[in-house]
């Protein structure tokens, strides 16, 4: 069974319509690429995933929850989807280690004891170690993405969704969060990506899906795809982006 | 005639006039504060007949003079057989008041946490109430701080309304050694330098957190 199936979602924000029945599914251990011009509307698609934005029809079946409407049954299938934001969301009144141990405590009701052992260890795979204390606002762009993610792997997700995680930082800094991402890849976690860095969807994605107009315009496994675009508006725009 | 001078003894009922002054600010602050902050919470509800209750309180308070609260709970009361004492009165008056005005102000200081800050906690999971209870009020209140000290000062001066059924604080006290002394000027300065002792600190240190808050960190 696919850990995220998408079949037929439409969603429209007001008289404009951003998804135009959209369907895909992600087998667990995938990592799924997104990409196209902003409105295409990959950034809805995945917000969708986790029911930030409401779909108007259609079905989303992600880590074993169906997208549904009651408020308990969207935070039960929240603490199985992570998502990371552009810009980045790090609660700035709190430290590093308490933004990350904050939701497993509450949220789970995890022991204080075994959410700073959660803490630590998501720390470590992201490089952070040192940062426990450190509040947000001490921290580098690339820094407090990295602190995102861990806070988001905190609660143990079984899919992880990123928003366009590295468009608000420098190349240096861009790289550092690559890293971190493609770790998680390989340690097998399945991950559905809106990004604009080719290289680094062609190199780790298992497929890529490049959106156009609200709708699913090319799909495929992302070497293929990258190599050789079958539609004009793919290849135009794998033409700008590699440049 | 007898006049009294203002000297001495006047000066200490000035001054344990200005203790009622003081009662009273206490009073509407900490009632106009719970019950603004429900009022605030309201207001920024999911539910819109909440959302609209709210709006149309925070409107009606801030329509109406304060003279108006304090006339409907003094005479009002009393003609509906509620005979309430003038500290009361003047206490519930206040309170009313100051909710009003507290309401509006924190909305706007739960609202000017960013709205990704809601998005981010409501993606781990949390219900409303934890998000309120660890992400957007220990924001909000952080901004809070400068306009809830300037409004304060606000509440100090305004206090001296309810010196009009009655309620002897300091605006009161000073009518009342007028009326015996007939030293309008001594007397109504030293009204006005008690006033300014206890408003110019809680302006300079509305100024002071807003500076810091500002420079500083979001911390």
């Amino acid at each position: 069974m696919p850990e995220v199936t998408v079949e037929n979602v439409h969603k429209s924000f007001g008289a404009l319509e951003v998804l135009k029945g959209v369907s895909l599914s992600v087998e667990r251990g995938e990592v799924f690429a997104l990409i196209g011009r902003s409105g295409s509307g990959k950034s809805t698609l995945l917000r969708c995933m986790n029911g930030l934005e409401k779909i108007n029809s259609g079905r989303i079946e992600i880590a074993g929850h169906t997208l549904a409407g009651d408020a308990k049954a969207l935070r039960s299938l929240r603490t199985d989807v992570g998502i990371v934001f552009q810009s980045y969301n790090l609660f700035p009144h709190l430290t590093v280690g308490e933004n990350i141990m904050l939701a497993p405590r509450i949220v789970k009701g995890v022991a204080k004891a075994d959410t700073l052992k959660i803490a630590r260890e998501v720390l470590q795979l992201v490089g952070l170690s040192e940062k426990f204390d450190s509040y947000p606002d001490q921290l580098s762009g690339g820094q407090q993405q990295r602190v995102a993610i861990a806070r988001s792997l905190a609660m143990r997700p079984k899919v992880m969704l990123f928003d366009e995680v590295t468009s608000a930082l420098d190349p240096e800094l861009t790289e550092e969060v690559l890293m971190v991402m493609e770790k998680l890849a390989r340690d097998g976690m399945t991950m559905i990506l809106v990004t604009h860095e080719m290289a680094f969807a062609r190199r780790v994605a298992t497929k890529t899906i490049f959106m156009h107009k609200g709708t699913i315009w090319e799909q495929g496994p992302s070497t293929e795809l990258f190599a050789n675009p079958q539609t004009p508006e793919l290849r135009q725009f794998v033409k700008a982006e590699v440049r | 005639m007898t006049l009294r001078t203002f000297g001495f003894n006047e000066f200490g009922f000035l001054l344990q006039a200005l203790q009622w002054t003081i009662v009273l600010t206490v009073i509407a602050l900490i009632g106009g504060g719970l019950l603004g902050f429900a009022v605030a919470l309201a207001r920024t509800s999911h539910v819109k007949a909440v959302r609209f209750a709210a709006g149309t309180y925070i409107q009606v308070i801030q329509g109406i003079p304060v003279l108006m609260i304090l006339f409907l709970s003094y005479y009002g009361l009393s003609l509906a057989g509620l005979e309430l004492p003038p500290l009361v009165a003047a206490g519930a008056s206040m309170t009313i008041y100051a909710s009003g005005y507290l309401a509006e102000i924190w909305r706007g200081c739960i609202q000017a946490v960013p709205k990704q800050q809601w998005e981010a906690s409501e993606s781990l999971a949390m219900t409303r109430l934890q998000q309120y209870r660890y992400v957007i009020l220990p924001q909000a209140i952080r901004i809070s701080l400068p306009p809830t000290v300037g409004f304060a000062v606000q509440v100090v001066k305004n206090t001296s309304i309810t010196s009009i059924i009655g309620f002897v604080e300091l605006a009161r006290a000073g009518q009342l050694i007028n009326n015996a002394t007939f030293q309008p000027f001594r007397v109504f300065i030293a009204v006005a330098v008690l006033y300014f002792v206890v408003c110019y600190p809680l302006s300079q240190l509305s100024r002071w957190l807003e500076r810091r808050l500002h420079a500083g960190s979001n911390r």
